[in-house]
């Protein structure tokens, strides 16, 4: 995979010197220096806040620089606005898709192109001559609310490619993919790239920058930190350029088996309340003492039906259908769960897992009140502070004091204190949603380390997660959810990613065939 | 060019400046108020803020009108924290003078000390049950309380106006709409000889105090702030939403009540058909203008029974209507809430781009 030949700095596609945005209180690029010529795909790496948004907003005339020369084609322009960018043959898939539920792919595809977009059956056509030449199929008279998440993504793409492009712009685009999904994807870049288009490929996952791109930048706190050709350069090297020199970075962790059965779910169904959640249908699982299962599933499948059904936010009808440790718990309410040795670390870190509000000390007491911090309706002041001084001790939490307000940390160092605090209550069950997301890799290594350390001191643990890699690392058993319905689950060491990819998709029960059978059966 | 910008970070300082800039700028455009009316800005601002407390009588009057004021905010504050908007504090005024007035008239031949107390809890009872009316309709039918307390205002205003004119009548009051007045043991302890001052101000002082400490040392008081301040996380926690919403409607009801107890009870001395001179509304101005803290709304409310009072005595010296006191209070707030604008954002002068980009390099 080398990276297409450049006769001279005019055949540059696009060329970014020195450009610096400035956001209140915060340099989001400084001085970034990028080149891209035609043909190339091009990785730009780095953490969660280190810049890359703000770069290809600025690219997509979303925001503008405050310093620096954007050059296209050997011109130097300004880009105005997104309509400017379009015109110019750039387009950008964002990571949260903005495509109208009730409408047809043509439709959504024919608003996005506003004046261009001309007679709908012809762009229709367009769209179906498109989306196989790059092996996307994608029916232009369905419906986005009937697609999968995959699918709405080709919609997307597909919006981009019935244009004359030139550059197009993907943000973090494998995050909502299966990995089947993503190998799919993959084809069809190489191929816009054979046919002349240059791919800006925004991702923090570096296998698939050394699978796909010709070559890489590297941010780290607004600044370049690096260049490199992914498929020369090793992971290791990458992500120290990513994450700086001082940060360890995860290794492998024995596996264990665990002891007496704790957590029980036995035919658990219930309908979402949400009108566009997911239906749990007949769910039955168990997590042993000392595991950790992991459930993997693309978002919005019924993990969040299943959490609130297991924290007790959402009261499921039958007490059976959960247990811990022989005791039913399915109608008590999240204290008494609590009691009984539940902890829990929710997906949102900010106004659920932590006032944002609160300072630290008030934050440790929000579900540590069981710990003896409160007496005879009273709190203790100084017992609580205590506990939150633990909290930021032991998980090494960087905070100015314990006073400081929880939105006032960064992600990575709330969410380090927010499974400390749950760590430290000895819990007998820990539930983990998405323990690690938009977390530096320095605090992921960390809370991997806490939770297998849980573990080992026999606690269950059930981790849910859409980062596959995450879970086969920590996990002991895995299984999958997909539309409600959890797939059988298998020690870790005993599947593969392809299986637990199957999973996701919903095939549960073929093993044998082959990986483009099953998602074509999957599509059917 | 001016532009607001994000601080990105709640400032602190401000928040306390807010309130005081609110007030000073009240002042202001008050004396241009006065000026345009043809009076000498300063000695109309003196009569209306100083001349009332210029004497002992005048404090002591000052107390009469801070105390239901300071009842009614602290159980609002209370309410606003775990974003409960009771607007409702005028109704469980009325209704807490209402059965207090009921119960005295009751016991108005018992000659015991019981008898005040039963009147002040009967009166602490309506006021806090028409309060958990409204907690109950938004658990049970999702009814939004801003609406219902706002109409419960009313209910309660003509509950009582049918009972002064029926039932609880003065039967040899020569037809006027008033109770016949009540016993002496259910009258207020009069603090200061000769002068209105009866104990309702210590009943408010150890509010403030009770407040304060359930606020910041409760766990029932942590509860409260968790909820209005970050919902899903009082669900998470297993905090019960529903019986808190209650518990707070319940208090700030059953304080409003107790202002209301001590209104027809201290210086009124019988029920009439007003009791309140909007002592609940003004409530609401006083416990945002005291940042819904204990000690802000002390002096908060001292400041607003002083505006009552300017207006009065501005009516009688400078022949102004008394309109004017809810002149001031509508500026107070709207500067306020003016300034609040300023904790979250920051003024910045907008130069020209050019400039910008050049310093940036």
């Amino acid at each position: 995979m080398n990276r297409p030949s450049v006769e001279s700095s005019e055949n540059y596609r696009l060329q970014l010197t020195g450009i610096t945005k400035q956001y209140p209180g915060c340099l989001a690029n400084d001085r970034v220096d990028l080149a891209i010529v035609p043909g190339e795909i091009h990785a730009l790496l780095g953490e969660n806040g280190a810049g890359k948004s703000t770069l290809m907003k600025m690219i997509y005339g979303v925001t503008k620089p405050d310093a620096g020369e954007i050059i296209w084609q050997g011109e130097q322009v300004v880009i105005k606005d997104p309509l400017m960018a379009r015109n110019m043959g750039i387009g950008m898939v964002f990571q949260h898709f903005s495509l109208f539920e009730t409408l047809t792919v043509t439709e959504n595809i024919a608003l996005a192109l506003g004046d261009d977009a001309g007679d709908l059956k012809q762009l229709a056509q367009r769209i179906s001559t498109v989306s196989k030449q790059y092996g996307m199929e994608l029916n232009p008279d369905r419906h986005i609310h009937s697609l999968s998440v995959g699918e709405r993504q080709r919609v997307e793409i597909v919006r981009c490619l019935v244009q004359d492009i030139k550059l197009l712009i993907l943000d973090e685009p494998t995050s909502v993919l299966t990995p089947q999904e993503v190998d799919t994807l993959f084809v069809t870049l190489r191929q816009l790239s054979k046919d002349g288009c240059s791919i800006l490929f925004i991702s923090h996952k570096l296998k698939e920058v050394q699978a796909l791109c010709h070559s890489a930048t590297i941010l780290r706190a607004g600044k370049v930190t690096g260049e490199c050709i992914p498929a020369e350069a090793g992971a290791t090297k990458m992500a120290q350029m990513m994450v700086g020199d001082d940060t360890p970075i995860s290794t492998d962790y024995p596996k264990s088996a665990g002891s007496k059965t704790f957590l029980v779910v036995s035919d658990l169904s219930q309908l979402s309340e949400d009108p566009f959640g997911a239906t749990l249908k007949d769910i039955n699982f168990e997590v042993r003492s000392g595991e950790i299962l992991g459930i993997a599933g693309v978002a919005g499948n019924g993990q969040e039906e299943l959490l609130a059904a297991l924290s007790g936010e959402h009261l499921v009808s039958r007490s059976e259908q959960i247990s811990f440790a022989d005791t039913a718990v399915g109608l008590m309410d999240p204290r008494e769960r609590r009691e009984l040795g539940l902890a829990f670390v929710p997906e949102e870190r900010l106004g659920r897992g932590a006032v944002p509000e609160m300072s630290l000390v008030d934050n440790s007491l929000l579900t540590g009140f069981l710990q003896g911090l409160v007496h005879t309706g009273f709190i203790n002041p100084r017992k609580t502070e205590q506990f939150a001084d633990q909290i930021i001790d032991k998980f090494k939490v960087k905070t100015p004091n314990n006073r400081a307000q929880a939105q006032s940390l960064s992600g990575g160092n709330l969410q380090k204190f927010i499974i400390g605090r749950e760590i430290l209550q000895n819990p007998k069950l820990l539930v983990a949603s998405h323990p690690t997301w938009g977390v530096d890799i320095g605090a992921a290594t960390a809370i991997h380390k806490a939770l297998i350390e849980l573990r080992d001191r026999g606690a269950a643990i059930l981790v849910v997660s859409e980062d596959i890699d995450e879970l086969f690392l920590i996990s002991d058993r895995l299984c999958a959810i997909c539309d409600g319905q959890l797939s059988p689950n298998k020690a870790t060491l005993e599947t593969s990613i392809e299986e637990v990819g199957r999973w996701m998709t919903g095939v549960f029960e073929t093993p044998e065939e082959s990986v483009s059978d099953v998602l074509q059966s999957s599509r059917n | 060019m001016f532009k607001l910008e994000s601080r990105g970070e709640a400032s602190s300082t401000m928040s306390y400046l807010s309130p005081v800039l609110a007030g000073v700028l009240t002042l202001i455009t008050g004396a241009i108020f006065f000026a345009f009316l043809g009076h000498d800005p300063v000695h109309a601002l003196s009569i209306f803020l100083i001349a009332p407390v210029s004497d002992l009588y005048g404090v002591a009057e000052l107390s009469v009108k801070a105390a239901p004021i300071m009842l009614c905010a602290i159980g609002l504050a209370l309410a606003f924290k775990a974003q409960v908007w009771n607007i409702g504090a005028e109704g469980q005024l009325l209704m807490g003078g209402l059965t207090a007035s009921a119960i005295a008239l009751l016991l108005i031949d018992v000659e015991s000390g019981w008898a005040l107390i039963a009147v002040l809890i009967s009166g602490m009872i309506g006021g806090g049950l028409w309060g958990v009316l409204a907690a109950w309709l938004r658990n049970r039918f999702n009814a939004n309380e801003i609406l219902t307390t706002i109409m419960f205002n009313y209910i309660a205003l003509y509950l009582l106006l049918y009972f002064v004119h029926g039932s609880l009548k003065d039967p040899d009051g020569y037809g006027f709409p008033e109770s016949a007045l009540f016993s002496d043991f259910t009258l207020l302890p009069i603090l200061l000889e000769d002068t209105r001052m009866h104990i309702g101000i210590l009943f408010a002082a150890f509010a403030v105090v009770a407040a304060w400490v359930f606020i910041s040392r409760s766990f029932l008081g942590f509860q409260i702030k968790v909820l209005g301040m970050d919902s899903n996380a009082a669900k998470l926690s297993g905090f019960k939403h529903q019986r808190l919403v209650i518990l707070v409607m319940l208090i700030s009801g059953a304080l409003a009540g107790l202002a209301g107890a001590s209104e027809v009870t201290g210086p009124i001395g019988q029920l009439i058909p007003s009791i309140s001179p909007g002592y609940g509304y003004a409530a609401i101005i006083v416990a945002f203008l005291g940042r819904l803290h204990p000690v802000g709304i002390f002096f908060a409310s001292l400041l607003m029974a002083l505006i009552y009072m300017g207006g009065e005595l501005a009516q009688i010296e400078l022949k102004m209507p008394l309109a004017v006191t809810s002149l001031f209070q509508g500026m107070l707030l709207f500067y306020l809430l003016a300034c609040d604008v300023f904790i979250n954002f920051k003024i910045k002068l907008v130069k020209p781009k050019s400039i910008t980009a050049a310093e940036s390099l």
